[in-house]
C-alpha cells in the first residue's frame, strides 16, 4: 500500500512543472535587471547628444532639453509647491472618478451577465456607446456639467466604465458551469454559490479590466485638463505651452507615463498576490 | 427492503435543438430502482444517455416526462442529498484542498473546528490529509478526483451520483482509484449510482449493472452481479461476466443494426 500509495501522490510531470517554474523565475529575473539599463542608456544617450550640442550647435535646446533640464525643472516646480499641487490634482480626479465608475461597472457586468433582462436592456446601450471615442464627447461633457471638478470627474468615470464592465460580463459568463453545479451539489444556496464560485472564478478578469480601467482615466485625464481646468498635470503640459516651457511640458509627460506605471505595477502585485492558485501563465 | 432509495419512473428526456434540426430523443422511457446501500452501475455507449440520467438525478436538468423519486419523493432541483462526483473532478481552484472539502459543511453552517475535523478524517480516508493545504493545480489527476469524493463523503449525502469518474484517468491510477473507492464504500455504505463505458469497472466495482444502448438512450436489462468482494480482474467469474455482458451488448446491437 505503501509503495502504491506514494507512485499514487506524485503529481504527474513534477519534475517537469518544477524545473519549467524555475527556468521562467530566472528569465523574469534576467529582464527585471537588465529593463532599467535600456532605459538608463537612452537617458545617457540623450544626454551625451544635449553636450554635444552645446560645443557644437545643431538643434535648439529650447525645443528638445536634456534629461538633466527636464530634472531642474521639475525641482524648481517642486520647491514652489507646484508639481505636487498639480499631480495631486490630477490623481484626486482620477482616484473619484474611477472609485465611482467601478462599482457600477462591476455591478451592471454582473447582472448583464447573469440576468437576461438586464442583458436585453443594457447591452445594446453599451455596445452602442463603447466605439464612441470618449474624447469626442468631451465638450458635450464640459457643457453639461460646466468647467468645474464634476465635469472632469463624470468624464474619468465614463471612459474607466466600458473596460471594466466588459471584462466583468466576460468573467462572469467564463465561470465554469460544472464548477456552478458541483456547488449546488454540495447545497449552496444561490447566494452562497456567488459568493464561493462566481466572484472567486470572474475576479482575475474583473481586476485585469480594474487595471485597464485605471489606465484609461490616467490616458484620458490629460486631454480633460487641457481643456477645463486650472491644475493637474494636463493643464501644466498645455498651460507651459503658451510660455514656450518645453522643459515643464516634458516633466508633464513623464509624470504621467510614471503614474501610469507605479498604478499598473501595483495592481499587478496585488493580482500576483490575490491568485496564487492560479496555473502560472503570461 | 421495501422502497427504493432513488427510483427513475418512465423517464423521457428530449433535447429541442435550435431551429432546423430534429429534436434529439436522449432518453427513451427509462425506469430503474437503484436500493438503498446498493451500488449500481449505468453502463453504455456514448450516446446512450447515461450522464444525461445522472444529470438529471443530480437536478441539474429536468426530465421532459417522467419523474426521479428520492425515497419515493420527486426531487426539486440540485440538493446535498445527491452528492455528485464529476469526470472533470470540478474542485474550485481558488481554495486548498481542505477548503474545498470543508466548504459543503461550511455552507450548512457547521463551526469552524468541527467541520475541519470532517474533512481531515475524510481526507485521511483517501489517503490526502498530507496534502490538505496545497491548491489543486498542484495536484495530478487521481489526487484531484480522491480530493472530489472527499469533499462529498465530507458533506454525507444519502446518494453518490458519479459521472465517468476515473474516466480521464491512466489505467494504473483508475485501478487503485476503484478499489479505494470500495473500500470506502465497504466502511460508508452509501447508494452509488456509478455511470462508465467499462465493461470492467461495472463488473469490478457494482451490485447491479444497467445496460443501455444508443440512439435512443434506453435500457436494455439489468443485470445482477453477486461475485463476492474483493473480485480479482483477472478471476474467470469475474471474466465469464464480463463477456456475457460483452455477448448481450453485441447480440442487442447486431439486432438492433438488422431490425
Amino acid at each position: 500500500m505503501a509503495t502504491a500509495s506514494r507512485t499514487l501522490d506524485a503529481p504527474t510531470g513534477m519534475a517537469g512543472t518544477s524545473s519549467d517554474e524555475l527556468a521562467a523565475l530566472e528569465l523574469e529575473r534576467g529582464r527585471l535587471s537588465l529593463k532599467p539599463f535600456s532605459l538608463l542608456a537612452v537617458i545617457l544617450f540623450w544626454q551625451a547628444l544635449a553636450l554635444l550640442n552645446g560645443a557644437i550647435h545643431f538643434y535648439n535646446p529650447k525645443l528638445f532639453p536634456a534629461p538633466a533640464d527636464i530634472a531642474l525643472a521639475g525641482w524648481a516646480l517642486a520647491e514652489k509647491g507646484d508639481l505636487q499641487r498639480h499631480l495631486a490634482a490630477s490623481v484626486g480626479r482620477v482616484a473619484i472618478g474611477f472609485a465611482i465608475s467601478a462599482p457600477i461597472a462591476i455591478l451592471l457586468g454582473v447582472m448583464v451577465a447573469k440576468m437576461r433582462l438586464f442583458e436585453t436592456i443594457v447591452d445594446p446601450l453599451v455596445e452602442a456607446l463603447r466605439p464612441i471615442p470618449t474624447l469626442a464627447l468631451l465638450p458635450i461633457i464640459i457643457l453639461w456639467f460646466g468647467i468645474g471638478e464634476t465635469s472632469k470627474v463624470f468624464f474619468i468615470a465614463y471612459s474607466c466604465f466600458f473596460v471594466i464592465f466588459t471584462t466583468t460580463v466576460l468573467g462572469v459568463r467564463n465561470v465554469d458551469p460544472v464548477l456552478v453545479r458541483a456547488a449546488q451539489s454540495l447545497g449552496l444556496s444561490r447566494l452562497r454559490v456567488y459568493r464561493h464560485v462566481i466572484f472567486p472564478s470572474a475576479l482575475p478578469d474583473v481586476l485585469v479590466g480594474l487595471r485597464l480601467g485605471l489606465s484609461v482615466g490616467f490616458f484620458v485625464i490629460v486631454a480633460a485638463e487641457f481643456i477645463a481646468a486650472d491644475t493637474g498635470l494636463g493643464y501644466l503640459i498645455n498651460y507651459s505651452r503658451t510660455w514656450f516651457q518645453v522643459d515643464n511640458m516634458m516633466l508633464g509627460a513623464v509624470v504621467i507615463g510614471a503614474l501610469g506605471i507605479t498604478s499598473n505595477y501595483l495592481l499587478v502585485a496585488l493580482e500576483r498576490h490575490l491568485f496564487r492558485w492560479r496555473v502560472t501563465s503570461r | 427492503m421495501g422502497q427504493a432509495k432513488l427510483a427513475f419512473e418512465h423517464v423521457t428526456k428530449v433535447y429541442v435543438a435550435t431551429r432546423g434540426a430534429r429534436p434529439a430523443v436522449a432518453v427513451q422511457d427509462f425506469s430503474l430502482e437503484v436500493p438503498e446501500n446498493s451500488f449500481q452501475c449505468l453502463l453504455g455507449p456514448s450516446g446512450c444517455g447515461k450522464s444525461t440520467l445522472l444529470n438529471m438525478a443530480a437536478g441539474f436538468v429536468s426530465p421532459t416526462s417522467g419523474a426521479i423519486l428520492v425515497d419515493g419523493q420527486p426531487i426539486g432541483g440540485a440538493g446535498a442529498d445527491r452528492g455528485v462526483v464529476f469526470q472533470e473532478y470540478a474542485l474550485f481552484p481558488w481554495y486548498t484542498v481542505l477548503e474545498n472539502v470543508e466548504l459543503g459543511p461550511r455552507a450548512r453552517g457547521v463551526p469552524t473546528a468541527p467541520r475541519r475535523e470532517l474533512a481531515e478524517h475524510y481526507l485521511g480516508m483517501v489517503g490526502l490529509l498530507d496534502h490538505r493545504h496545497k491548491y489543486p493545480k498542484e495536484l495530478s489527476g487521481g489526487m484531484k478526483q480522491r480530493v472530489a469524493i472527499a469533499r462529498t463523503l465530507a458533506n454525507d449525502p444519502a446518494i453518490m451520483l458519479m459521472d465517468e469518474p476515473f474516466g480521464a484517468l491512466d489505467a494504473q491510477t483508475r485501478e487503485a482509484l476503484q478499489d479505494q473507492l470500495l473500500e470506502i464504500w465497504e466502511t460508508t455504505r452509501k447508494t452509488v449510482l456509478f455511470v462508465t463505458h467499462s465493461i470492467q469497472e461495472a463488473v469490478v466495482l457494482s451490485d447491479a449493472i444497467a445496460l443501455l444502448e444508443a440512439h435512443p438512450g434506453r435500457l436494455v436489462d439489468v443485470i445482477h452481479n453477486h461475485l463476492p468482494r474483493p473480485r480479482e480482474r483477472t478471476a474467470a467469474q469475474v471474466v465469464e461476466l464480463e463477456k456475457h455482458i460483452y455477448g448481450r451488448r453485441y447480440v442487442s446491437d447486431a439486432a438492433h443494426a438488422l431490425g
